[in-house]
């Protein structure tokens, strides 16, 4: 992951900010710059996601991505959040207590890190709520 | 010209080692420690949790309790010992988080364990003389101990952060003052690139933090002209539960009056958090008029003696965010292994 | 528009093959592909090659002009030579890039070939380029990997629909059994649902044994319009239908998880420009990258109604003699999975069962066959359908 690459989505990492569609009400995170229904009739705006959703579905990962080695097993889980979009994340929670249609709540966790002597990434994870 | 807390926010990770675990592994006796220390368990960040980490979690916690509006705040000092970048500041990444950029100041402090307290001094000012209208000063850390060392039983994560401001309507303690006692003592440091902390051993006592928790007592008391009896109660740096308990007795504090901020048996040290995670589980139970003292401590070494007068605008925002017993209820215990791998303390590659 | 036609077909072993570099395999399908056809390569109007990820499995981009200098068809002939991608569907998108530039009349005799030479690099490393397929940003950066990934399909699966690990496992056993019958499969043994029950967990639900492997490989495929076909081979295969769609790049914008829309619309596409429906079509070649994606790929397909698609594996429906044999040749999971070839040699597959040269995979009086190639966790797919007769 490249500085400028983590860098110009920092704040949409960190604070949940993604996008609202003022033409057709639809709000959208991860971020992007073209509603998808609207496309050039649309007319996005940045909107701050409140954090609180609830997991759709889930893995527990054994073998891990790149980066991610140490942290096994660990829950992925994909959560839509209550305005709406739905993304992925990894969820803080011992495998046995995750279950579908969980409540969850965002927190500010590590991602990641570019090797030692490289930058290190934060953002958003979710947990049980 | 007064100035106060407008707010606080803390955040402990769930995670807990016993003493007796850590015990087990270097063969000493668990329960002659735990006696010693006044310390049963500390609390142990997870695998993706470090002093940034816990400096936002605690930075959001203390704006959500008083839902104060970020751009206000003209200032973000965080103090550590266990900042992840030497050079680039935890202070900018928090910042972001709570979105307090771009009008701002910023800077990352270090002075062992009373780096935080430095940082509410720094507010301070800044805050009475007009420079900003809020600051945020932080609190965390995620220390390490060296596998066998004594340090090893206490050096935990957590963090404390504070909102300083001087806005009469939004105080909900006021700082009454503030008195430091500092000299060049080298009772305990870690050199740069070294993983682990050296310390003096009983040196770290009488010369050091007795000899500035004390000095900076006495001159706060003598300038303000109080004693003891005038507080309700009262929050010492918690290396341990023995150096607090101790100075408070040396200091004419009950034990009564020390025992809602004196967390470090559940919670191990954390360092620049000690003190400030003493003062807002204190504040989790003060009522208004109440008047607390207290006394922060780092190594290197020096000591910031505050006295705090509660307002009646606690009762408004007290509840808003969780209160340090939240947050030291329901642990997870772990094994000295799960541990280790949790602090970096197995050598990977 | 004209119609097309198959007038060659080669595939290569599928395995580890320690011996041959990226080079080797993919000269040697175009050369097996060619020699098939009885075509020179000076006969050659163009080359589509599908190739998901050169540059980090052995630090190589501009693939089409490698493999058109390597085939020997760049210094004298000059051939035009394109690289394809779209993730694990290279291979269907050059065949369908093939067919269009035929079809069109641009070329007359085009070259549809695909490949990947995926163990000159470390797992983690294979593991790593193949991530490139998800959303790197949004997924790949939240811990996600492919197994990851489908995995929450599956778990949704068997939420909604009540599908079982069983019945996972019983799409690799049959793709398995199917495997023993291909001579250029990677795996040819027999397996149990036991096997894969017991095997490592990779992730919850899907075990080692339910995901496909890292495969070197190559195939290629000869095109022609139909109407000059018979002047190659007495065994001509005609493109039918052919149809590609795409969908959201990340698994969490899908309108629906459990289902591919992008392989229900390629399915649709072809469909109706073959003027047939899922009914008509007698084998087909679907992607399991892994256990889940045959289940989800039955239903897209429109073979089984959506949600049953486990029960349909379970009662034998798409075994060999059953109502609709799926993956003869052993599938993703038994064949192998060398990324840019797979959508050629499911092609090519095809074109095996519906000239009779099929062995003892061989799906008695197969007239009409499906391939069907998918990138990522379902962001773009390709529905080719093939038939015996113009």
């Amino acid at each position: 992951m490249s500085v400028a690459r983590f860098w110009r989505q920092q704040v949409q990492r960190y604070n949940l900010v993604g996008n609202h569609c003022r033409n057709c009400d639809e709000y959208y995170y991860p971020p992007r710059t073209t509603c998808p229904f609207c496309r050039r009739n649309g007319e996005m705006e940045e909107h701050k996601f409140s954090g609180k959703g609830e997991l759709v579905t889930y893995t527990i990962i054994h073998s891990a991505a790149e980066g991610f080695e140490h942290q096994t097993p660990y829950v992925l889980g994909i959560v839509k959040l209550e305005e709406g979009p739905r993304l992925t994340s990894q969820i803080i929670a011992q495998p046995e207590d995750v279950n579908i249609g969980m409540k969850v709540r965002s927190v500010f966790r590590k991602l990641g890190e570019s090797g030692d002597k490289g930058m290190l990434h934060y953002g958003t994870k979710f947990t049980p709520a | 010209m007064s100035v106060g807390i407008v707010s606080y926010g803390t955040y402990i990770p769930k995670y807990r080692i016993k003493v007796e675990d850590i015990a087990k592994v270097w063969g000493d006796n668990a329960d002659i420690l735990s006696a010693g220390l006044m310390v049963n368990e500390k609390s142990v960040p997870d695998l993706d949790e470090d002093t940034v980490t816990i400096a936002v979690e605690a930075a959001r916690a203390a704006i959500c309790r008083s839902s104060l509006d970020p751009s206000r705040i003209g200032a973000i000092y965080t103090g550590s010992e266990s900042h992840p970048y030497a050079v680039k500041p935890t202070s900018t990444i928090v910042a972001e988080a709570v979105e307090a950029t771009p009008e701002m100041t910023a800077a990352d402090f270090e002075f062992a364990c009373k780096a935080g307290s430095a940082g509410m001094q720094a507010c301070m000012g800044l805050v009475q003389s007009g420079m900003a209208d809020l600051g945020l000063a932080i609190g965390s850390d995620v220390s390490q101990g060296a596998p066998g060392d004594a340090l090893e039983y206490t050096a935990a994560a957590g963090g404390a952060a504070y909102i300083i401001g001087n806005k009469e309507e939004e105080m909900v303690a006021i700082i009454e003052d503030t008195y430091s006692f500092t000299t060049d003592t080298p009772d305990f440091w870690r050199r740069e690139g070294m993983p682990y902390p050296e310390h003096g051993g009983r040196f770290t006592g009488e010369p050091g933090y007795f000899k500035h928790v004390l000095g900076a007592a006495r001159g706060l008391m003598n300038k303000l002209g109080t004693s003891a009896e005038d507080y309700d109660y009262a929050v010492f740096h918690q290396p341990n539960g023995k150096f607090p308990s101790r100075v408070a007795k040396m200091l004419g504090f009950s034990k009564e009056k020390i025992a809602p901020g004196l967390v470090v048996t559940r919670l191990g040290n954390t360092y620049s958090g000690s003190c400030l995670m003493g003062i807002a589980a204190t504040l989790d139970q003060a009522k208004p008029g109440d008047r607390i003292f207290a006394t922060a401590f780092g190594s290197g070494a020096g000591a910031d003696a505050f006295s705090f007068r509660v307002t009646d605008k606690i009762d408004k925002i007290r509840d808003k965010a969780p209160k340090v017993e939240e947050l030291l209820a329901n642990p997870v215990y772990m094994d000295y292994a799960m541990y280790a791998k949790h602090k970096g303390k197995i050598k990977r590659s | 528009m004209r119609d097309v036609a198959i007038i060659g077909s080669y595939t290569t072993k599928f395995g580890e093959m320690w011996e041959r570099s990226f080079r080797d395999i993919v000269v040697e399908a175009g050369v097996g592909a060619l020699e098939d056809a009885g075509v020179g390569g000076e006969s050659i109007d163009s080359m589509f090659v599908g190739n998901m990820s050169g540059g980090q499995f052995v630090e190589q981009e501009h693939i089409g002009a490698l493999i058109a200098d390597y085939s020997g068809l760049a210094a004298g002939l000059h051939v035009p030579s394109t690289r394809v991608e779209a993730a694990c569907a290279s291979g269907g998108l050059a065949f369908r890039q093939g067919i269009q530039s035929v079809a069109s009349g641009y070329n007359d005799i085009v070259v549809a070939a695909g490949v990947e030479k995926m163990t000159d690099v470390s797992s983690v490393g294979a593991s790593s380029a193949l991530a490139a397929a998800a959303d790197r940003e949004w997924e790949g950066m939240m811990g996600a990997t492919f197994p990851g990934l489908y995995a929450m399909i599956a778990r949704m699966h068997m939420q909604q629909y009540g599908t079982t690990s069983e019945q996972l496992a019983q799409v690799a056993v049959k793709n398995h059994k199917n495997g023993t019958n291909n001579p250029i499969a990677q795996y040819r043994n027999n397996i149990t649902v036991d096997k894969v029950l017991n095997s490592i967990m990779v992730a919850d639900p899907l075990h080692i044994f339910d995901c496909s492997p890292i495969t070197d490989g190559a195939a290629a495929l000869v095109l022609a319009p139909a109407e000059e076909a018979h002047k190659y081979t007495d065994t001509p295969i005609y493109v039918k239908g052919s149809g590609q769609a795409s969908d959201t790049i990340a698994l969490h914008d899908r309108r629906d998880i459990t289902t591919l829309d992008a392989s229900v619309y390629a399915a649709k596409r072809a469909y109706e420009m073959a003027g047939i429906g899922p009914d008509d079509i007698d084998v087909a070649e679907v992607h399991d990258c892994f256990t889940i994606a045959e289940i989800c790929a039955i239903e897209d397909l429109g073979f089984v109604k959506k949600g049953q698609g486990g029960r349909f594996v379970e009662d034998g429906n798409t075994a060999i003699g059953g109502k609709i044999p799926v993956n003869t040749s052993g599938g993703l999971k038994a064949c192998g999975h060398p990324v840019g070839a797979t959508g050629i040699k499911q092609a090519a597959e095809i074109v095996n069962q519906l000239r009779g040269e099929a062995g003892k995979r061989q799906v008695e009086g197969a007239e009409i066959g499906l391939a069907h190639n998918v990138g990522g966790s379902g962001a773009t797919a390709l529905v080719h359908i093939l038939g015996r007769e113009r």
